[in-house]
């Protein structure tokens, strides 16, 4: 503790009244709020990048057949959609929040190790860089989707597969270093009196995700590895004729993969926990509860990932095993949302921007689980998997439920951040956009995955055809909401009522302590927390 | 104000993701190990050492599957579809392969049981799958297989699938070097 105190003081005290001027404040900053704030700008513009890719695959499917990009073109898209929304725009954008907001949370006068908080940034950039680069290369950039299963990403890769292998190598390392910041973080910065129990859901959440974190994206390095050493090393971990087996790969895989599901969701969670009883006006239903059962999801998530792979021809024991189990996480995800709407009844509502989101959040991830809670039986899992039903699924649980918890903390702590109020006619039109654009994209993907479409396929059959367009025009409006979303950030930014220290009349926590915008160094002296 | 130093936790956190790191690879052999015993996938073991008593009573249809692997040219088939096998009794099946290309290539048989479940009751006496072939330009081999269908197959297994697929793996064991070696090869 006294160590971390010293640190800051020793390269604190030349700009102790301010940030450093000039670029060279943000390459060498060791400050939380900057490098929170160049996380979530990374973020958004990985999220419209991985977005313009969405683009493209929705206009190529807005009619059967194949007119806009060829096949080999449209897999490239599938596949870096899904990477860089994955962990280009999510994650950041969550470690972007926990920069931001840990610290004031929990009144800590920075994050645990600013050095490698500055590393584990700048380790993005590069990771990105290496990765959209390979769509440029002869041979083309990844194309296997961004489970990236072998053989197709082994025997069958486009040569780059060598950089999009290094560039899982360092994405997994800026993870792990953010990981462990925030777990040392949370563990030895808390002010006094702030015990485990009076810390705030989102900083509950980001806790118990940064322990999924350090546990499975070292496995997500080792299968990459392993993949590596099967091109480069002619090892035979995935390779049948070698003695080894593709099947491996895809344990090895989800058991990286679901976990990772959780943990762009966790801190979401929080984030609304927060939210909705700031606009409720009541504090949140079971606190308790919600820590409890944010550590049973996260401890169910590792005893389930076999559910992504019912077909491969896995024991009857086995099937069951996995069903039973994944229909049991349904239980601590109930009780969640059990809470949020037990947090609401009664409130003195009102409906600001977050909160819309938030609501909206609610409503449409518990759609999401209820296709996730279909998708577990498996019986019926032959038929859905790998169609559109899997693709309505986790869409609903990754954008009403990943993205518009990060929309809903933006708006948020906005006014923390920038010192002004959105506008809030602005931010609810975004918010309605939003909700219209993305449930008109998503929900047809239901019915076309009932009857039968395939996923990752650039042309369909003549019966989805309706559906299809409909879906691309949702994807188009939903898409183009978030130019308007940048618009009012922008415009946040440069100008707007300006915010009180509290701008919300029911939220509660230290972070509404401090005056806005946040001044460049908070909680020098830890607060008192009673 | 809590817990641990700061170095001490963070030396920690990094040994745990070490440890996962090492997990992860740790799970080749934990999948092989539960493969076997499961006998998930097919995966058949290797030679079976053991004998058993031949039960007359019960008959078990084993057919026979063989196929070739993306880019192999080899014709390569088994001498019958089927068989009708007596548990515990040891029975041979012959399979064929033939090299029609100018070039000696070497290839690898990987074989699979279905249903899985039967797997770890299929026991393979002798197979040309736990060795590779060499086959020089046109020429044509017989390739032995001997199992036994053990006698604790679940009486639900009436009938089970043995395939087999045939990989080139030219590449990675170039013949040249086998054909040096080649008397050995025979001889074994
Ligand atoms: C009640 C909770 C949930 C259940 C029961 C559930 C169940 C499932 C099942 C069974 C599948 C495999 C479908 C198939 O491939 O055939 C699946 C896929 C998926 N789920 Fe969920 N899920 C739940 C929540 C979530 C959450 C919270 C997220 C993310 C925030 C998520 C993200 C995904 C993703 C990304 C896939 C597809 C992966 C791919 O193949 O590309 N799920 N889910
Ligand atoms: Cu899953």
């Amino acid at each position: 503790m006294s160590a971390v105190i010293d640190d800051d003081h020793s390269h604190g005290d030349d700009h102790a009244h301010g940030p450093a001027k000039g670029l060279m404040r943000w390459v060498l900053t060791t400050n939380h709020k900057d490098i929170g704030t160049m996380y979530l700008w990374f973020s958004f513009i990985m999220f419209l990048l991985g977005g313009s890719f969405a683009m493209v695959i929705r206009a190529e499917l807005f009619q059967p057949g194949l007119q806009i990009v060829e096949p080999a073109f449209f897999n490239q898209m599938t596949t870096m959609h899904g990477l860089i929304m994955v962990f280009g725009a999510v994650m950041p954008a969550f470690v972007g929040l926990a920069n931001w907001m840990i610290p004031l949370m929990i009144g800590a006068p920075d994050m645990a190790l600013p050095r490698m908080n500055n590393f584990s940034f700048w380790l993005l950039p590069a990771a990105f860089l290496l990765l959209v680069s390979t769509l440029f290369s002869p041979g083309g950039g990844p194309n296997f989707g961004w489970t990236f299963y072998a053989p197709l990403s082994t025997t069958y890769a486009p040569a780059s597969v060598t950089f999009f292998i290094f560039a899982i190598h360092l994405m997994g390392i800026s993870s792990i270093m953010g990981a462990i910041n925030v777990i040392a973080t949370i563990l030895n910065l808390r002010a006094p009196g702030m015990t485990l129990m009076k810390m705030p859901l989102f900083v509950w959440t980001w806790l118990i995700t940064a322990f999924l974190l350090i546990a499975v994206m070292p496995v997500l390095a080792g299968v990459v590895t392993m993949m590596l050493m099967d091109i480069h090393f002619g090892t035979s971990f995935f390779s049948a004729a070698g003695g080894g087996d593709p099947v491996l790969f895809q344990h090895v895989f989800w058991f990286f993969g679901h976990p990772e599901v959780y943990i762009m969701i966790l801190p979401a969670f929080g984030a609304v926990s927060s939210i909705i009883p700031a606009f409720s006006r009541k504090p949140l239903f079971g606190y308790t509860s919600m820590v409890y059962a944010t550590g049973a999801i996260a401890f169910l998530s590792f005893i389930v990932w076999a559910h992504h792979m019912f077909v491969v021809g896995i024991p009857v024991v086995g099937e069951l095993f996995f069903m039973y189990a994944t229909m049991l996480i349904a239980v601590p995800t109930g009780v969640k949302v059990f809470n949020w709407v037990s947090t609401m009844w009664e409130g003195a509502l009102t409906f600001e921007t977050p909160m819309l989101f938030a609501i909206a959040f609610v409503i449409l991830f518990t759609i999401g689980g209820f296709s996730g809670l279909m998708l577990a039986i498996a019986p019926a899992d032959f038929q859905y998997h790998d169609t559109y039903f899997v693709v309505a699924h986790f869409h609903y649980v990754l954008v009403p439920g990943a993205i518009f918890g990060i929309f809903a903390s933006a708006y948020y702590w906005l006014p923390k951040w920038t010192g002004h109020m959105y506008d809030e006619t602005l931010g609810k039109l975004h918010f309605w956009l939003s909700f219209v654009g993305m449930n008109l994209a998503f929900f047809p993907m239901h019915f076309v995955g009932l009857a039968g479409m395939p996923r990752r396929i650039p042309d369909y059959n003549l019966q989805f055809a309706d559906f299809n367009m409909v879906s691309s025009i949702g994807a188009f409006m939903f898409g183009a909401t978030q130019i308007f979303f940048l618009f009012i950030v922008i415009k946040t930014i440069r100008g707007g009522v300006p915010a009180p220290a509290k701008p919300w009349d029911g939220a509660e926590g230290l972070e509404w302590s401090v005056p806005s915008p946040a001044p460049y160094h908070t909680f020098q002296t830890p607060p008192e927390v009673k | 104000m809590n817990g641990l130093p700061l170095k001490r936790l963070v030396r920690r956190l990094l040994l745990l993701t070490v440890v996962m790191f090492a997990f992860g690879f740790a799970l080749v052999p934990i999948y092989d190990v539960m493969c076997r015993a499961f006998g998930i996938n097919g995966k058949t073991g290797g030679q079976y050492e053991g004998s058993q008593v031949s039960d007359p009573t019960r008959t078990v249809r084993v057919q026979f599957m063989s196929t070739n692997a993306s880019d192999m040219v080899w014709d390569f088939y088994s001498t019958a579809d089927q068989i009708e096998v007596n548990p515990g009794a040891v029975n041979q099946m012959v399979f064929v392969a033939h090299n029609p290309t100018d070039k000696p290539m070497s290839a690898q048989a990987i074989p699979s049981i279905t249903p899985a479940e039967a797997a770890a009751y299929f026991h393979k006496t002798e197979c040309f799958c736990f060795t590779q072939q060499v086959l020089q330009p046109g020429e044509r081999i017989e390739m032995p297989v001997r199992f036994i269908v053990d006698r604790d197959l679940p009486g639900s297994v009436r009938h089970l699938t043995l395939a087999y697929t045939l990989f080139d793996i030219t590449a990675r064991h170039p013949p040249v070097a086998q054909v040096a070696t080649e008397g050995v090869q025979r001889a074994r």
